[in-house]
C-alpha cells in the first residue's frame, strides 16, 4: 500500500477531511479568542495589541501558511468528494424522505461549506489583504499607523455587511454541529462512554463559538462598543 | 388490529433492462387486505397484470421472513418503506390506508445497476465480500464450543455485526450511495474473533479497496444508514473499519 494509495482510498479522503477540520476547529478557538478582546471595550487597545501579536510573531506567521494549506486542503478534498458523491447516484430518487433518517445539515456539508468559501472570499478581502498590504507594502511604512479596530468599527457601520456576516456566522453553525463530531466518527472514535461527551462538547464549542463570532459585527453595528 | 380492506393507487418504476432508461407506471390495485404483506399486494397487481396480458412487474423477494436480503424496494422515499428494522417483505398494507397513493422505486445507486424494474444488480456486494469477507481455516468436524474462550461482549457485538443480510438499504438510503456500513458490519464480524485474526490487515485493506473500485460514494457520517437497516447495524461499525483501516493502512509493509 503506497501513501498514495492510502490517502485517496475513501478512508484516506475522509481522513483528510476530519483531520484539517479539527485542526480548523483548534484555529477558531485561536480566533474567537483573539477577537473577543474587542469586549474589553477599552477602544481597540487590547484588540489591536493582540492582532500586532499575531501579525508580527514568527511563529505565527509560519503557522499561518499551515492554516491556509490546512483550509485548502479541507475545500479542495470537500469539493472532491461533493462531485465524487454526487455522481454515485446517477438517478435520483423522485420521492426521498430524507428528513425521516438523517439530519438536513448532516446532509449538506458541501452546500454549507460552499457558503463558507464564499464569505471567506468576502471576509479575507476585507481585513486580512488590508494587514498583510500595511505589513509588507512600502516596506511596512503604513504598518504602525494600521489600525484593524478601526478598520473593523467601519466595516461594520454598513447593515448589509453586518447581514453578511451574520449569515456566515449562521453557516458555520450547522457546519460545525455536524462537523465536531463527525471528525471524531472518522478517526475511528465511537464509545458508548466518551461519545456523548464528544457531542456535548461539540454543540457547546459550536453554539459559543458562533455567538460570539456574530456578537461582533452586531456589537460594532448596534454600537454596544466604541 | 381490526382487518380492513383498501383500494391504492401505486407508481412503479419499469425499466425494460440495465441500458433503457425507466419511467413510472400508474397502477390501481383494489381489495387489498390489511394483513397482506406489501410483497403479496404486488403478486395481486402481477396476477392482475398477466390476466389483463400486461407485462408483471420484476421485483427481487425470496425468503420473505426478513432474513434473505433479496427484498429491496424504496417506497415513498424510505428503503423498505415506513416501518423501521423491517424489511419490505414484512412490511404488512396496515401500514398504509384506503385511497393511499404508494411510489416504489428501485434502489438508486452507481453501484446497482437496475436489471429490469425493481431489481438491482448488487453484484458490487458479493465481489466486496470475495476480496476478503472470509476465514481460511481447513474444513472439517465443528470445533467444540469452548474449545475457543471469546468474551462475551466481543460475541455479542460480532454477532450483532453478522446478522446483516446484504440488501443494501444502507447504499438506497446513504445521500452518497455509500457502502460503508455493510462493508463495516463485515470487517467488524470477522476483526472481533478469534478466527478472523490471520487476514485481520489484509481484510480491512482489500474490502475497502474493491468498495471504492466499484463506484460507492463516500461516507459522511449522516448515518442514514443505521435508521434505515433493516437489521439495525450500528455505525460503530463504521468506526471499528476506519481504525482497522487505519492501523493496517499505516502498518503493512506491502
Amino acid at each position: 500500500m503506497t501513501w498514495k494509495h492510502f490517502f485517496t482510498s475513501s478512508i484516506g479522503k475522509k481522513l483528510i477531511m476530519g483531520l484539517t477540520g479539527l485542526f480548523l476547529i483548534v484555529f477558531l478557538i485561536v480566533h474567537v479568542g483573539v477577537n473577543s478582546c474587542i469586549f474589553v471595550n477599552d477602544g481597540g487597545e487590547t484588540f489591536n495589541a493582540a492582532a500586532h501579536f499575531m501579525s508580527h510573531n514568527w511563529i505565527l506567521r509560519i503557522m499561518e501558511i499551515g492554516l491556509f494549506a490546512g483550509l485548502l486542503l479541507h475545500i479542495i478534498q470537500g469539493l472532491l468528494l461533493w462531485k465524487k458523491n454526487n455522481a454515485a447516484r446517477p438517478v435520483k430518487y423522485s420521492v426521498n424522505a430524507a428528513n425521516a433518517n438523517s439530519k438536513w445539515y448532516s446532509r449538506s456539508m458541501g452546500l454549507l461549506g460552499t457558503l463558507l468559501l464564499f464569505f471567506l472570499v468576502i471576509h479575507v478581502s476585507k481585513f486580512f489583504v488590508d494587514t498583510k498590504i500595511a505589513l509588507y507594502a512600502d516596506g511596512g511604512a503604513n504598518d504602525a499607523s494600521h489600525n484593524l479596530y478601526n478598520a473593523m468599527k467601519e466595516e461594520f457601520q454598513t447593515w448589509w455587511v453586518v447581514v453578511i456576516y451574520v449569515l456566515g456566522v449562521i453557516s458555520l453553525f450547522w457546519h460545525l454541529l455536524h462537523g465536531f463530531q463527525s471528525a471524531f466518527q472518522t478517526l475511528g472514535i465511537n464509545h458508548k462512554r466518551y461519545t456523548p461527551i464528544i457531542k456535548a462538547i461539540g454543540v457547546g464549542y459550536t453554539i459559543i463559538v458562533c455567538i460570539l463570532f456574530a456578537l461582533m459585527p452586531i456589537s460594532f453595528y448596534l454600537g454596544w462598543i466604541d | 388490529m381490526e382487518h380492513y380492506n383498501m383500494n391504492l393507487t401505486l407508481k412503479v418504476w419499469k425499466q425494460k433492462n440495465t441500458k433503457a432508461g425507466g419511467s413510472f407506471e400508474t397502477y390501481q390495485v383494489k381489495d387489498i387486505s390489511s394483513e397482506m404483506s406489501f410483497l403479496e399486494m404486488f403478486d395481486v397487481l402481477n396476477e392482475q397484470l398477466i390476466t389483463e396480458g400486461k407485462d408483471p412487474i420484476a421485483f427481487d423477494h425470496d425468503c420473505r421472513e426478513g432474513i434473505c436480503g433479496m427484498c429491496s424496494m424504496y417506497i415513498d422515499g424510505r428503503a423498505h418503506g415506513p416501518w423501521t428494522k423491517n424489511t419490505v417483505c414484512q412490511l404488512h398494507m396496515r401500514a398504509f390506508k384506503d385511497g393511499d397513493t404508494i411510489v416504489v422505486e428501485p434502489w438508486r445507486s452507481a453501484a446497482f445497476p437496475v436489471i429490469k424494474d425493481l431489481i438491482v444488480d448488487r453484484g458490487a456486494f458479493d465481489r466486496i465480500m470475495q476480496a476478503g469477507g472470509f476465514i481460511s481455516v481447513n474444513t472439517g468436524n465443528a470445533v467444540d464450543a469452548n474449545a475457543l474462550p471469546i468474551d462475551k461482549k466481543d460475541a455479542d457485538t460480532a454477532f450483532n455485526a453478522a446478522s446483516c443480510i446484504g440488501c443494501g438499504a444502507c447504499v438506497a438510503a446513504c445521500k452518497n450511495s455509500s457502502a460503508m456500513l455493510f462493508v463495516s458490519a463485515k470487517v467488524s464480524q470477522l476483526a472481533l474473533l478469534p478466527q478472523g485474526q490471520p487476514e485481520r490487515e489484509s481484510r480491512v485493506l482489500n474490502m475497502v479497496a474493491q468498495m471504492d473500485k466499484e463506484g460507492f460514494g463516500n461516507c459522511t457520517n449522516t448515518y442514514a444508514c443505521e435508521a434505515e437497516c433493516p437489521k439495525g447495524i450500528s455505525v460503530s461499525n463504521i468506526a471499528r473499519m476506519n481504525r482497522e483501516y487505519l492501523k493496517a493502512g499505516l502498518s503493512t509493509e506491502e
